[in-house]
């Protein structure tokens, strides 16, 4: 752990990749896998966020002010889809955010939202 | 998990709607994200997704220093159908590549829409032969492409050599209503799917 800089980043190294450096290099959620299309809202405001929250936590906290899916978050705050996954395990660990999970996570979809959806998309 | 500092913050907040989502594939360049688009109440986004070790399989952590990061990208849109039941739509990562990514897309969908150009219909082929496999419901759109000859359904059909009781839509892309019909026609044959399923598991008694 003692070599220069320039040792690190050789050609083994592979890329910095920087997004992950917002997660201290944890790649994967504690707990919930956040579905690309989970509605995350917002449980509390961000003043309510732990002194360790970093910026990306505060911002998901503001934009979820308004309920959002995982895959906008990621879109609106321009994050990729790993890192704020793990920020969000993170909110959830600290109680500051809620989860729905999507309506079918199996192969089975459920034949009432099925007509539902297609009654919503025939009065579009 | 839910504190009771928050109790008063959820009462204010606007309820969670359920999502549900729908895919959207076919070969570069046939209109997925034009469909997307065309339909879609806000402009489509992008999510981006790093390649990460979980694409390389659970067991294979040997010569993760050699991998090379790659970034998938997914265009989506979104449709409000009722307060509370939002719908997404995805237009799936090349075909190629990527198939841990359409995994993923696929879990929990609804069914997909296959675009084809009949000036390129091979280029539809791995979506097809993924979604067979999968057993996820589907159906062809044809983006009728200004230029190209016009086929009729049945031609279609036979040269991607499909079961009769998937549906062949002629669309074109650019129009909310023909996207609007196009999806309207997979959840119609989602339905008969899941009716010819249960009527089959029923006769198994």
């Amino acid at each position: 752990m003692t070599g220069s800089e320039s040792e690190w980043l050789d050609d083994e190294a592979g890329p910095v990749v920087r997004p992950y450096a917002l997660t201290r290099g944890r790649t994967r959620p504690t707990r919930e896998g956040f579905d690309l299309i989970a509605i995350i809202a917002a449980a509390a405001t961000a003043s309510f966020a732990p002194p360790g929250a970093g910026p990306e936590h505060l911002a998901i906290l503001e934009l979820c002010v308004r309920p959002h899916s995982v895959a906008e978050i990621s879109a609106k705050l321009r994050l990729p889809l790993g890192v704020v996954r793990v920020l969000l395990g993170d909110l959830l660990e600290h109680g500051l955010i809620v989860v729905r999970k999507p309506a079918s996570t199996n192969q089975t979809p459920n034949e009432h939202v099925l007509k539902e959806v297609l009654h919503g998309l025939k009065a579009l | 998990m839910d504190s009771r500092r928050s109790d008063s913050y959820h009462s204010q907040r606007p309820a969670m709607p359920l999502a549900v989502k729908i895919l959207v594939a076919g070969g570069f360049g046939v209109g997925k994200t034009t469909l997307v688009g065309a339909v879609s109440e806000i402009r489509p986004l992008r999510t981006e997704e790093r390649l990460t070790d979980r694409s390389l399989g659970i067991d294979d952590t040997t010569g993760v220093e050699q991998k090379t990061t790659t970034t998938v990208a997914m265009d989506f849109g979104r449709i409000t159908l009722r307060d509370g039941l939002v719908l997404y739509l995805f237009g799936t990562p090349g075909q190629d590549r990527f198939w841990f990514m359409w995994d993923e897309l696929a879990l929990g969908a609804l069914g997909a829409v296959v675009l084809a150009d009949t000036r390129r219909l091979a280029d539809s082929f791995p979506s097809i032969d993924y979604f067979e496999r999968r057993g996820l419901p589907f159906i062809i759109g044809v983006n009728c492409f200004e230029g190209s000859f016009r086929y009729d359904s049945e031609e279609i059909r036979n040269a991607l050599d499909l079961d009769p009781e998937i549906p062949v839509i002629l669309c074109d892309v650019r129009q909310r209503e023909s996207g609007k019909q196009v999806l309207i026609t997979l959840v119609e044959h989602v339905l008969a799917v899941m009716a010819r399923r249960q009527r089959t598991v029923g006769a198994g008694y």
